[in-house]
């Protein structure tokens, strides 16, 4: 995976992979509406991405979104949950609060069968989408580095490099 | 509908049969790819869309991830003898656990008919008809998901955190490099 693939794949990656990441989107965004949500959506993206680190290779799919980043990400999608559950105790003062609490749609009810709507729930779904495409990212570009035997066969130890 | 869940049963037993016998890495790993996309077609034709999804996804993600653990890193056949005491006693547990879930099914509700209508004040039946009301949520899937069950699905992000958290710490090169040196 380290150079990538023959032309046609490169080709044929170029068309999908946009599809791909527009049907994660829509996945992640219309989670409360339809069947799919946070995991499934950050799944889809991780794939589209996922999908380019195999047609094109290591090198240049780290440009589309660094692994050190992606790791970041990681932290972030997974902080922004826990404070979604916390704010629940923070909004809502007069004896309904709890964690977790669906303070947004408590305060301001929405439409329902309307994007903007049911409180929390996008939030959390969009925050457990980022957390979940960096995760899986990460994990498949590690392993995508990692190499256990060298070219003669013999065992040996190649990973990811730590500083650049 | 019935027969051909039945039929996709089948199709995956056989999938799974054949995961286990082959000596080829490569078609053991097809194979159990066959067997999860057949999960998911049985998670769509009972009515499942969100399971179907989530499993059909993370099975190309997995398939992605054996094929190369398989392919890039020269183990490609599988040797050795099979242990016969271990397999008996495989069977045995096998034909058990059939008898006793054939002995139990008799007191299930049909198939495509939800169990928890016998109990009207059950969590599952209350989830069902207040979650357009309590959360606004028209997927009740996702409204039990991070409105009713909220630390679950909290549980599974730190979860996924430890993974990645280890993953980073067992591939990285520096950490090998320095047990090297030692």
């Amino acid at each position: 995976m380290n150079e990538g693939m023959s032309l046609i794949v490169r080709t044929i990656a170029r068309w999908v992979v946009g599809f791909i990441f527009l049907y994660g989107i829509y996945t992640l965004v219309y989670g409360h509406l339809s069947p799919g949500g946070g995991f499934a959506g950050g799944v889809i993206l991780a794939c589209a991405y996922i999908l380019i680190l195999i047609a094109y290779g290591r090198r240049f799919a780290f440009k589309n979104l660094d692994w050190r980043i992606a790791r970041s990400l990681d932290s972030i999608g997974g902080l922004l949950f826990l404070v979604l559950a916390f704010l629940g105790l923070l909004f809502l003062t007069n004896g309904g609060a709890y964690f977790f609490a669906n303070f947004i749609q408590k305060l301001h009810p929405g439409k329902p069968f309307h994007l903007f709507n049911a409180g929390i729930i996008p939030l959390g779904n969009l925050a457990i989408g980022i957390k979940v495409l960096a995760s899986i990212f990460v994990a498949v570009a590690l392993l995508s580095a990692l190499r256990l035997f060298d070219e003669r066969g013999e065992r040996s130890f190649e990973s990811m490099e730590e500083e650049k | 509908m019935f027969e051909l869940l039945v039929l996709i049963l089948v199709f995956m037993i056989l999938a799974g049969v054949l995961a286990i016998e082959a000596d080829d890495l490569v078609s053991a790993v097809v194979s159990m790819g066959a067997v999860g996309f057949g999960l998911s077609a049985c998670f769509l034709l009972l009515r499942a869309p969100d399971v179907a999804l989530v499993q059909i996804v993370v099975e190309v993600v997995i398939l992605i991830l054996l094929l190369r653990g398989t392919i890039g890193m020269g183990i490609e056949t599988v040797k050795g003898h099979r242990d016969r005491a271990g397999m008996a006693g495989g069977v045995i547990l096998v034909v058990l656990f059939l008898a006793l879930a054939l002995y139990v099914a008799v007191e299930l509700p049909k198939l495509g008919e939800p169990g928890f209508v016998r109990f009207l004040d059950s969590p599952s039946w209350t989830y069902l008809k207040e979650s357009l009301s309590l959360t606004g949520a028209t997927n009740a899937v996702n409204a039990v998901l991070l409105d009713f069950r909220g630390y679950d699905t909290l549980g599974e992000v730190i979860v996924l955190f430890t993974a990645v958290l280890g993953s980073i710490a067992l591939l990285r090169r520096k950490h090998r490099q320095e047990k090297k040196d030692e």
